[in-house]
């Protein structure tokens, strides 16, 4: 494959995802046709709306396992999480939250911000498996202690909470349980009311809907202040226009999902096709349980290299990715995500994430191992630690 | 976000590699910080007649490397020793705020390159001391 050809892999869907086509057409005539505002209800473009709206509602809350007034939709998932963390906090007296280390920033910079108005986090160690015991969160739990966040699948490294076990142990002392599902919702079968949590909240643009929709479960019963004030909307607990088309979108998205979720299987085969590949690579490491992980999620460590310009060498091979390095960002750090793993600094540096969809192919996994091959060993060539490493093993 | 220039010099860098029995090495950064320059000078006369680097780093690291190399290959150590990182930067058509603190780790390989070869021939290399660990804009200490 030429430059040329300019083919485009896309193996970033953790970051975003392709709108799919049957998405893309529900909600076109809600752009179109039935452009009404919902609270518009003295004519009948408005009335249409409201029953389209609600019919999603109704929808969206059969896929999860809970009743339609339990879901409102918000502008995506960082709003869901912002508003379920100070919600629960500005509702509730106490000031304690326990949290895990590998949290996304929605979550940690929401509970920062809680942090400098007095409230205090205990974050939950996830070893070097990247999944929190149990047994720590209840040891974690004070008298104070008002809230529960822990994420269902982590972004970065896709391992899967065992948030049945958490929630049940927050619902035993009393303390509301939320869970950041916006990596898992569509990728694992969901059922709110099994799972036992109080909040959980989900995000439209990861499972092929549009970006700017998203919505958060809140089980009846849970008090939360709002979040935002205006028009009323929403039961009058998050106000603002809704996004009539994206909510529309969110339910085809996920019964999508949902119901390709039976054959999964082919993106967990893909996802080990190519890890077998890239495992050869000399000095690399795949971070993160290899079990207890998304089948869409490959993440891995490059020793001696640096992510960024293995995410640049495979750009400028049509391949796009992602990385946990400090350098894709402004920040000089590494992800706290492999940190959290007690990853040493320049192991952390040398990420790179890989998250596939059901659209990717073996064909594509074949180019993708054969160019992150070549890149490592290009990248190897330029650094001075594997000159070091060299050395060492040439006089041992 | 990075400049044509930057693009084609992290593409293509020049003069990567190593000199055995170089006049002078520098090395500077550490891998807590995600860049190391290691940069090999090979002196006659006084005049830089090869110059080669090998960096950890991200693309603007290996951008400035080569930039870097390249803008003092064939000086004068008195000319080289005059480089700064506003060069560097100039002459890649900038860099991304998050990313300058990679061209002053570039000026500082060159100079520690140049202060290994005083060294060894017995110049006074005090003005060429540089920060043996990270890079002026990074937060962490100096180990």
């Amino acid at each position: 494959m030429s430059d040329k050809e300019k083919k485009l892999i896309y193996v970033d869907n953790a970051a975003t995802t392709k709108v799919s086509k049957s998405v893309i057409e529900a909600m076109l005539p809600y752009m179109e046709t039935y452009y009404g505002n919902p609270s518009s209800q003295l004519y009948s473009l408005g009335r249409e709306a409201k029953a389209a709206l609600e019919k999603a509602r109704q929808g969206v809350a059969e896929l999860l396992g809970c009743d339609a007034n339990e879901i409102i939709f918000t502008s995506g998932g960082t709003e869901a999480d912002n508003w379920a963390i100070k919600g629960t906090a500005y509702a509730t007296k106490g000031r304690h939250i326990i949290t895990s280390k590998i949290e996304h920033h929605a979550i940690l910079h929401t509970l920062d911000a809680l942090i400098k108005q007095g409230f205090e986090v205990t974050y939950l160690d996830v070893y070097d498996n990247g999944i929190v015991r149990p047994e720590d969160l209840e040891k974690a739990i004070r008298e104070d202690t008002i809230l529960i966040t822990v994420m269902y699948a982590n972004n970065e490294i896709g391992t899967i909470q065992p948030i049945k076990a958490l929630a049940e142990i927050a619902r035993k002392h009393k303390i509301p349980f939320f869970t950041d599902a916006v990596q898992a919702v569509g990728k694992l079968p969901i059922n709110v009311k099994e799972l036992g949590v109080d909040m959980l909240s989900l995000s439209g643009h990861k499972i092929h809907a549009p970006k700017g929709i998203g919505a958060l479960y809140i089980r009846k019963g849970v008090r939360l202040s709002n979040l935002i004030e205006g028009g009323g909307q929403e039961r009058g607990k998050r106000s603002g226009t809704e996004n009539v088309a994206g909510v529309i979108a969110l339910e085809q998205a996920l019964r999508e999902a949902v119901a390709d979720l039976t054959d999964k299987d082919k993106v967990g085969k893909l996802r080990d096709y190519l890890a077998d590949k890239l495992i050869k690579i000399p000095y690399s490491r795949i971070n993160g349980d290899i079990k207890n992980r998304l089948d869409e999620n490959l993440n891995m460590s490059f020793e001696f290299i640096e992510g960024e310009g293995l995410i640049m060498l495979l750009d400028m091979n049509g391949i796009c990715a992602s990385t946990g390095s400090a350098c894709s960002t402004s920040s000089l750090e590494p992800s706290h995500v492999l940190r959290a793993l007690g990853l040493p600094h320049e192991i952390c540096h040398g990420s790179l994430r890989i998250s596939l969809s059901a659209d990717n192919t073996f064909e594509e996994m074949d180019y993708i191992a054969e160019k992150v091959t070549w890149a490592v060993n290009r990248l190897r060539m330029m650094s001075p630690l594997y000159e070091r490493k060299l050395k060492e093993e040439r006089s041992k | 976000m990075y400049s044509e220039k930057v693009m084609d010099h992290f593409a293509n860098p020049h003069n990567v590699g190593e000199i055995e029995n170089a006049d002078g090495v520098g090395e500077v950064g550490n891998a807590k910080c995600g860049d190391i320059m290691k940069i090999y000078l090979k002196i006659k006369d006084d005049i830089i007649v090869d110059v080669k680097f090998k960096t950890f780093g991200c693309g603007a690291a290996i951008a400035t490397s080569s930039m870097a190399t390249e803008l003092i290959k064939g000086k004068s150590v008195n000319e080289a020793v005059k480089l700064t990182n506003k060069a560097v930067i100039e002459a890649l058509d900038g860099l991304p705020a998050p990313k300058i603190h990679c061209s002053v780790l570039a000026e500082e390989a060159v100079k520690a390159a140049l202060a290994d070869y005083y060294k060894k021939i017995g110049r006074d290399a005090s003005d060429l001391m540089v920060c043996e660990g990270c890079c002026g804009s990074c937060d962490h200490h100096h180990e």
